[in-house]
């Protein structure tokens, strides 16, 4: 075990939090093992053995933005060819399919559309609860109820309301890419800034909203700034107890627009998780999303200190957009033999990450029950 | 009698490996199903520390080229093989090999790695010829070619024994023999996944024929169809054997099955079987230098965890590849990519000859 290792291990033992200049080693550090090895422990104290799954679908319900961030192969300006906009009886179309299907969770993003009033989203989120009371509905990232806000020119605190009274259940953590401003200028100069983010996330938990925090890395961020970025959700979470998991995205190049960059690697990836996991003390899950990481490394992953595998997807537009060579939906029964075969059990969630249930070793994808 | 933990039977096991002792199959398989995976892996990662104290990890510039797809085999797990009679096969033209072996060379190629179907009537007269206009014409590139279930094919239509058969070939060019076709070596699963193909001892047995001959070849395994994780193991022990026999394996590699468009179909390994598999034949087989990561089957990213889990080389950097491809996995990588994969897990990459030798430190 390196050095550094042990030193963390000691703190964590002794129930200290450690620091960002610990978690600046740990990342400059090559002790896949060890670093694997606590994150693995601290996970299983947390958690057992059991791993998150659940059953989900993914609705982008438009691609126009305007916003035009670098590394975002999704986003079109209005008028641009490839530029796409659902009407409100194919959403819920797409959300009946969901729920025909088993989903317990609509997972639901879009640009930020240029012509689009507020009264749309409500309408949307009005329809598809009206039409599908027991599905969940995760929607909108901090960056588009900011949008929201500014497009009906009402205080973001009630956006959230609005939206919660009519159906809204949680927000997905997205838009929070890299929170410090020197990478975000260079990679989304359009978008909110990152104090901002952290402000409209806060509003959001405060208004009696879960949320997620991702991670956007591997592009142009150093070590440090994942650090920062880290580091700010930390206190967010001591302040609001808001966010369920945290959700490292590994960065997808094809089709965007930063120069050089090529996305992390297998082994960046799995350190980062690992490390979130030791410094994110606050956190309960940390998710490995496999549409970006793939199939393989989101499993090894489940050694290294993750317990959620996100869900079975369907029809994600946004990873796939840059490249991603995961496949377009998974199975419940293949997401329960990926769990299976990384050693651990696997425990469908909803939404709210209460246990829907505990699939013993006998029990099949529960299609049949 | 007392029960070991798993704690307690790792401990054993890693101090076994870290004296230098064979492991015996019981322990192997404890490792494959378990042991703890960060600890299988750390395990492998140091004795591939032992046996590459350089940090350096190797990579040739090669070519497959599948001279025919037309196969007596029809194996299950296949995507590739033909009926001569089938619309899509095909027999390579000497020019037509000339004009990708070309190619290779203007990439800086050394190996060309031929592989085809087990065609039903190519005698080795259309080999030797083929070996010798090759090597007239690219006397830079290794010939490194035929896996063990072409070779008894190749003496059968000739009338010839396999020693005479390889004899032949190697006075024709043939420098090395890659070591495909050995799936499992266990007969009752090749008698579910490749009916018609060669059992094990024929396999084992050209190999230790080649390396009599002074021809270098590679073991691999192809895991994840129907085997079990006895079996899994029996395969290593079988082919640690003969390299204590014989003593011509340069490299051990793995891959999964990959079940696209194939007889038998259903699933493939997953990322943590691979790495299991992976640490347990750097382990397994401390009588064979180099353990190949398979980017082919896995993709990069896991490949290069496979560097840490026992892992040394990368393989080639396969110019064309078809027979992966046909099976619905198309991983594609340029050398510089593989370079930036070795030094992005902390190692050295470095360019190698067929046979190992360092070409260039990048």
């Amino acid at each position: 075990m390196s050095n550094i290792v042990a030193q963390v291990r000691e703190k964590v033992a002794q129930g200290q939090r450690i620091s960002d200049d610990d978690a600046l080693q740990l990342f400059k550090s090559d002790d896949l093992f060890g670093i694997g090895q606590l994150a693995a422990e601290v996970n299983r104290k947390k958690n057992g053995d059991q791993v998150l799954f659940n059953v989900n679908r993914h609705l982008n319900y438009t691609n126009f933005c305007v916003n035009q961030c670098k590394f975002c192969a999704f986003c079109h300006q209005a008028g641009e060819a490839g530029g796409y906009t659902y009407n409100l009886s194919e959403i819920l179309n797409k959300a009946a399919v969901a729920n025909a299907a088993g989903a317990t969770e609509l997972h639901m993003v879009g640009g930020l559309h240029p012509e689009l009033p507020f009264e749309f989203y409500l309408r949307m989120m009005a329809t598809i609860k009206a039409n599908n009371p027991q599905m969940k509905i995760k929607a909108f990232t901090a960056v588009e109820i900011d949008y929201f806000a500014k497009i009906s020119e009402l205080p973001v605190e009630e956006v959230i309301s609005e939206l919660k009274r009519l159906g809204l259940d949680s927000t997905p953590g997205g838009g929070a890419e890299i929170l410090g401003a020197e990478v975000r200028n260079q990679i989304c100069p359009e978008k909110i800034s990152g104090e901002r983010w952290l402000e409209v996330t806060e509003k959001i938990h405060n208004g009696g909203l879960k949320s997620n925090a991702t991670m956007l890395y591997g592009h142009v961020e150093k070590y440090a700034d994942r650090v920062d970025h880290m580091s700010r959700l930390r206190t967010l979470q001591d302040k609001t107890g808001g966010f369920q998991a945290f959700i490292p995205l590994a960065f997808q190049p094809d089709n965007t627009r930063i120069p050089d960059a090529k996305g992390p690697d297998g082994i960046d990836s799995l350190k980062t998780l690992a490390i979130s996991r030791i410094y994110l003390d606050n956190f309960q899950h940390i998710k490995a999303y496999w549409v970006m990481l793939g199939l393989k490394i989101a499993q090894v992953a489940l050694a290294f200190g993750v317990n959620d595998l996100d869900g079975t997807v369907v029809e994600e537009k946004i990873g796939h957009d840059a490249g991603a060579d995961s496949p377009q939906e998974l199975d419940k029964s293949e997401i329960l033999r990926q769990i299976r075969k990384a050693g651990k059990v696997p425990v469908e969630r909803n939404t709210h990450y209460e246990q829907v249930k505990v699939y013993t070793a006998e029990d099949s994808d529960g299609q049949n029950d | 009698m007392v029960r070991m933990t798993s704690h307690d039977q790792f401990a054993a096991i890693q101090s076994k490996v870290e004296a230098g002792q064979a492991l015996c199959r019981e322990e192997a398989l404890f490792l494959l199903t378990k042991a703890d995976l960060l600890q299988l892996g750390q395990l492998a990662d140091e004795q591939r520390k032992v046996r590459h104290p350089s940090g350096q990890v190797s990579f040739v510039v090669d070519r497959n080229v599948n001279y025919s797809n037309v196969c007596n085999c029809k194996c299950r797990f296949c995507a590739f093989y033909c009926d001569e009679g089938d619309e899509s096969a095909y027999l390579l033209e000497y020019d037509e090999i000339f004009a990708k072996v070309q190619e290779l060379v203007e990439h800086g190629g050394t190996q060309l790695l031929m592989q085809g179907g087990v065609h039903p009537t190519l005698t080795i007269e259309w080999f030797e010829e083929l070996f010798r206009q090759l090597g007239q014409r690219f006397p830079t590139v290794q010939i490194h070619s035929l896996s063990p279930a072409e070779i008894i094919q190749i003496a059968q239509l000739s009338s010839l024994t396999v020693k005479q058969c390889l004899q032949r070939l190697q006075a024709a060019g043939l420098k090395s023999i890659p070591g495909g076709g050995a799936e499992v070596l266990v007969d009752e699963v090749r008698k579910a996944i490749s009916p018609n193909k060669i059992g094990w001892r024929q396999w084992a047995d050209v190999m230790e024929q080649a390396h009599e001959l002074g021809m270098q070849t590679t073991a691999t395994m192809m895991f994840g169809s129907c085997e079990t994780d006895e079996q899994i193991v029996e395969h290593l022990f079988r082919v640690r054997e003969i390299q204590q026999r014989s003593g011509g394996f340069t490299a051990f590699i793995s891959w999964s099955f990959q079940p696209d468009n194939t007889d038998l179909g259903g699933e493939t390994a997953t990322g943590c079987d691979y790495l299991r598999v992976l640490a347990l034949s750097r382990l397994v087989l401390d009588n064979i230098e180099n353990i190949q990561a398979s980017w082919v089957t896995q993709g990069a990213e896991l490949a290069q965890v496979a560097l840490r889990f026992g892992a040394n080389d990368l393989g080639g950097t396969m110019l064309e590849e078809n027979v992966v491809a046909a099976a619905g996995v198309s991983f594609r990588m340029t050398q510089q990519q593989l370079i930036e994969v070795a030094r992005g897990a902390g190692f050295t990459p470095v360019r190698r000859t067929t046979g190992y030798d360092v070409l260039e430190i990048y």
